[in-house]
């Protein structure tokens, strides 16, 4: 390779290096922010690596499987409650609003609201997360167990 | 092997490439896209969560995954302009990166009419998406570098430096489901293991992509083929080709873009 050659490659990877480094710093610094949400667990004992506990009346978004059971639905209006939970504590969140589709015991969720007292949560969003695994209806209930409802028919 | 690869530096090697590769691109596309949009969309299972919906998947994955691979293809065309100064490197560099804004768009496009029904929402800041959409102004800003520049090699030089240092931006894209709490779902295919897609809606998935790889491949040969003929005008080996500068292909082309 002719020396002017090399020299541009040598800038280019040095260049290279110390953008991937910032770039590198900079995700590293943001880690806490750039999560789009807390877990139920995060919530009661703070988050893993930091510790950091989210206070009362703090807006965040919570991540969490809906308790199976836990759904109770207002006959009149459109408010629901129901429990989230991951590994450890269950948190309940009230929500005022229509559910989407995927919504369903089970089934995780993230929830956009404002923290009260305690371990509730009254959001003013509900989406839906699915995971990453696709499968016919025969099989997921030959593999999983699962029986797929169609939202319509879940009865809330 | 070096000396076969630096060939290919020169404009009238790269066209011959281009005339050959062309229609084994076009072949693979139509038949690639026909059989695996058929067979996902028509064919292939409902999916036990969410039915008919998950068929998005069939555009939605190629689209994501290409506009990622066709940066990547960018980028190295960026390097060896830059570093081994090949006019071919830059012109496949701008004739791939409308391309790839493209399957970025359409890859969002797709992602936020999948996310409403399923997840409830349009669009949400979360670290996926947030990331594919800087990919697209990426794409945006190397486009818009080149065209800024009257000099052609060095508006290749200086849209080649964005394209080099946006390549950060791919592993972040591909990582950012495992490395943060997203609502986006983690990695079906693109991951150590076994595919946690049933084999039954996989093989049109997968066919889908080979289709949509092609159809990028083609697209971009069919630019590049523009982009040496427009770049090289006025030289011999064009005339020759295509049968005199004076009456030839080469007029024509000139008075089509408003240079008589």
């Amino acid at each position: 390779m002719n020396p002017r050659r090399k020299q541009r490659l040598v800038a280019v990877s040095s260049i290279g290096v110390l953008l991937v480094a910032a770039i590198g710093f900079m995700l590293y610094a943001l880690q806490d922010s750039i999560d789009v949400f807390y877990t139920p667990t995060e919530i009661i004992d703070g988050k893993t690596k930091t510790g950091i506990k989210p206070i009362v009346g703090q807006r965040l978004r919570i991540g969490g499987l809906v308790v199976p059971g836990s759904v109770s639905r207002n006959e009149e209006t459109l408010a629901v409650t129901f429990d989230l939970m991951d590994i450890g504590p269950t948190v309940t969140v009230q929500f005022n609003g229509s559910l989407p589709d995927l919504f369903r015991e089970g089934q995780g969720i993230v929830a956009t609201g404002t923290l009260k007292k305690g371990n509730l949560i009254v959001a003013h969003e509900v989406l839906a997360k699915h995971d990453e695994e696709y499968m016919p209806p025969e099989l997921a209930e030959q593999l999983k167990g699962i029986r797929h409802v169609k939202p319509e028919q879940a009865g809330y | 092997m070096w000396k076969w690869i630096n060939s290919f530096a020169k404009p009238e090697r790269a066209y011959w490439l281009c005339d050959v590769l062309q229609n084994w691109f076009a072949g693979v596309a139509i038949t690639g896209l026909i059989i695996g949009i058929v067979w996902g969309l028509g064919y292939a299972p409902q999916d036990y969560q969410q039915g008919d919906s998950f068929r998005i998947i069939y555009i939605h994955v190629p689209s994501a995954i290409l506009a990622m691979g066709a940066y990547v293809a960018m980028a190295i065309a960026a390097l060896v302009g830059v570093v081994w100064q090949w006019r071919t490197a830059f012109m496949f560099m701008i004739a791939i990166a409308p391309v790839g804004a493209v399957m970025t768009f359409i890859s969002l496009f797709t992602g936020s009419f999948w996310g409403k029904p399923m997840w409830g929402t349009w669009w949400i800041w979360d670290a996926r998406l947030t990331s594919q959409l800087i990919l697209l102004f990426l794409y945006l800003g190397v486009i818009s570098l080149y065209t800024a520049f009257e000099d052609k090699q060095q508006a290749g030089k200086a849209a080649g430096v964005m394209a080099m240092v946006g390549v950060i931006n791919i592993p972040i894209i591909h990582f950012s489901v495992e490395w943060w709490n997203t609502l986006h779902q983690g990695a079906t295919i693109t991951k150590i293991g076994k595919p946690s897609i049933a084999p039954e809606m996989l093989w049109p998935l997968l066919i889908c992509i080979l289709g949509f790889a092609a159809f990028i491949g083609w697209v971009t040969i069919i630019r590049m083929k523009n982009e040496i003929i427009m770049r090289d005008l006025h030289r011999p080996w064009v005339a020759q080709r295509f049968g005199g500068a004076e009456t030839g292909v080469a007029e024509a082309v000139a008075n089509v873009d408003g240079q008589p």
